[in-house]
């Protein structure tokens, strides 16, 4: 750590970390439900731990991301964050905003947390990813607006780096995007049109810019490669994903009611999305491959690579699999959807989020890099849960193969829960998987009370 | 790639910045795709592409080629100046390129309006759905050409290049013969082959 402000990032970090946790319970809770279906019933119904599964994720996606940007942008900008008091302040107000909804999510009934919340002055709820109340949303935009405020004068102030304004896009196109989640239409097509706005632009587009950015910084760190380099193919990516990203929403415009032309733009551009997450797996293996120095970090360095390998095939290639619409009409909606959401999710955000963890976290503790006994525990679990997430992918993707055959390819279609009766195996195995997961982020939790003999930073270490 | 776009090395095996390369590779396999595309839904409705792409104005197309093929000559002619170390005359050029591409800008506009007035939109039928798409987003292309031109123009007219140092000028050429080169597949795809 070379500056004492990027201390804020430690508890950003553990945050995400312990609403990870919460978020694979809850998966788990879901996942037992598709093959027990009254598990839990009524404390938990399947719309509400889905609920908690899903907006859980994003929380502490963006809990990574905000103390990624309060790690790095201090660093690459050369000075203090502009204001250590208010991050700490908005982590607070952010954490418990978001643990008052997953308790109004768990111990109120949806419609009654509507009425409490007075949904009603702004309707904004009832909207898959978007249910939070109107209440906790204008409170994310205060969040954000307060962020942008700090990371965008830390930025100006200082050493204007690609990195730090890649980032800066990125987090700001995140912020303005979300807007859209107040835009609630009477009509369900414009509804749909402009919700996407928020859930595809964010994931496939303005989030793999702070993707770019905080895997470029990582590189840039632990391989000692030249910045100009690494800047150049920052540049290449970011617009390569730019131009397939944004009339990429396409894919998700075939069968909601909106022109016929969507088919044919989605089609193409989005079979043109895994190119730059291609690029990303060709950038952190060279870059990686032209280092100049042996960071001690050797976990760090296999979460990057790691990232930009399950990204690509995540993101990528599962997401090529169903993007086409001639075969999405057949795929829409089902478990290839669901098998592609969880390599994705894991491959590209939250292995970034752990990559940036990984390299950080060990500086904030006052070390270079965690002990090696350390390491080898935390690489444990980078490879439980990457094989158990293979897994999940590939039983879900069986699943959906199945159930695309069965319901709706066969001369015959049976009803949807005759087919889910007969898939049930692929669940079972899903779930099986799913626990080896639980025990991969135990052993990656378990990582970091591992002792060694601490070693200290030695003066701040410039990267050649 | 930081090493080879330092401008005159003896070995260099393409003009301007790697990095650009890579995104008119990427532009060229958006375009390829879609073009197939054309050629997948044309198979499938020859009489329905063949019918309407009479009523395209062919003459304006046309003169848009020349205007293009003109002004992707304008700009072999910056480079070359800039390497004679004209950097009075690169910028001139330069913006010769980029009245072209006005010309070209304004021709397009004017064909838009037709068919615009003509009631014509995406929704219509396929292959209006094609022309416009394909000539719309080429079009978006000729502006980006012709931002990247005015950047590399006024740094040319700032007096930041020379005989040695003018990769950004090269850079800016490959752009641009990139765009010219779509229209020249484009024109005969859409406007003319039946």
């Amino acid at each position: 750590m070379e500056y004492r402000s990027q201390s804020v990032a430690k508890l950003y970090f553990i945050a995400a970390i312990g609403l990870f946790v919460g978020q694979i319970l809850f998966g788990l809770i879901m996942g037992l439900q598709y093959v027990w279906g009254d598990f839990l019933f009524p404390a938990i119904p399947f719309n509400v731990a889905r609920m908690v599964h899903t907006n859980l994720l994003i929380v502490w996606l963006l809990f990574g991301f905000m103390g990624a940007a309060y790690y790095l942008v201090p660093e690459e900008a050369e000075r203090e964050l502009h204001s250590p008091g208010l991050a700490v302040a908005l982590f607070w107000i952010f954490l418990i905003a978001g643990a008052l909804t997953i308790l109004g999510y768990l111990f109120v009934p949806y419609s009654g947390l509507a009425k409490l919340t007075m949904n009603e002055l702004l309707p904004t709820m009832g909207r898959e990813f978007l249910e939070q109340p109107t209440i906790t949303k204008l409170g994310i935009v205060v969040v954000a607006l307060g962020f942008l405020y700090n990371i965008g004068m830390t930025i100006l102030g200082g050493r204007k780096t690609v990195v730090n304004l890649v980032l800066l896009t990125g987090l700001t196109g995140l912020a303005l995007l979300f807007l859209f989640a107040f835009y609630n239409p009477d009509n369900l097509v414009k509804d749909k049109f402009y919700w996407w706005w928020v859930v595809h632009l964010w994931v496939e587009g303005v989030w793999e810019l702070i993707l770019g950015s905080i895997l470029a910084f990582v590189l840039i760190k632990t391989t000692g490669v030249d910045r100009e380099v690494i800047e150049k193919w920052l540049y290449v990516i970011i617009a390569m994903t730019l131009i397939t990203g944004i009339v990429g929403t396409g894919h998700h415009y075939y069968w909601i009611g909106t022109p016929e032309y969507w088919q044919w733009w989605g089609s193409v551009f989005s079979a043109m999305e895994p190119i730059p997450f291609f690029m990303m797996t060709l950038f952190a293996f060279n870059m990686v491959n032209r280092r100049r120095r042996e960071h001690p970090n050797q976990a760090a360095v296999l979460w990057a690579l790691g990232t930009s390998v399950m990204a690509f095939l995540g993101a990528g290639v599962w997401g090529f699999l169903h993007t086409l619409a001639p075969v999405n009409y057949y795929t829409h909606g089902t478990q290839i959807t669901a098998a592609h959401g969880h390599m994705a999710f894991y491959g590209a955000y939250v292995m970034i989020v752990l990559t940036i963890i990984s390299y950080a976290m060990p500086r904030l503790r006052g070390q270079e890099a965690a002990d090696p006994k350390a390491q080898v525990v935390e690489m444990w679990g980078f490879w439980l849960m990457t094989v158990s997430i293979v897994f999940i992918t590939l039983f879900l993707t069986g699943a959906g193969i199945l159930q695309v055959w069965l319901q709706r390819y066969s001369e015959n279609p049976l009803p949807f829960m005759v087919v889910q009766e007969k898939i049930s195996l692929f669940y079972w195995l899903r779930e099986i998987a799913g626990l080896v997961f639980l025990v991969g982020l135990v052993v990656y939790v378990w990582s970091f009370f591992v002792k060694g003999g601490e070693r200290r930073v030695p003066a701040a270490e410039p990267v050649a | 790639m930081a090493a080879r776009s330092s401008g005159n090395t003896a070995a260099r095996p393409l003009p301007g910045d790697l990095a650009i390369w890579f995104f008119i590779l990427a532009e060229l396999l958006v375009f390829g795709v879609f073009f197939l595309a054309y050629a997948f839904a044309r198979a499938g409705h020859v009489e329905l592409f063949d019918h309407y792409q009479q009523t395209l104005d062919r003459t304006s197309g046309a003169v848009n080629t020349l205007v293009l093929i003109t002004s992707s000559w304008f700009v072999v002619n910056a480079v070359s100046a800039i390497r004679a170390n004209r950097a009075d005359l690169c910028t001139r050029w330069l913006l010769a390129a980029m009245g072209g591409g006005a010309v070209f800008v304004a021709i397009k506009l004017h064909e838009f309006m037709a068919k615009a007035e003509a009631g014509i939109t995406l929704s219509t039928n396929t292959f209006y759905m094609f022309y416009l798409s394909l000539t719309f987003f080429h079009f978006m292309h000729v502006l980006m050409g012709m931002v990247i031109l005015g950047f590399v123009a006024a740094k040319a007219y700032r007096g930041d290049y020379d005989a040695d140092h003018h990769t950004g000028v090269e850079t800016g050429a490959s752009y641009w013969h990139m765009v010219d080169l779509v229209w020249i597949v484009l024109f005969p795809l859409v406007y003319v082959m039946h």
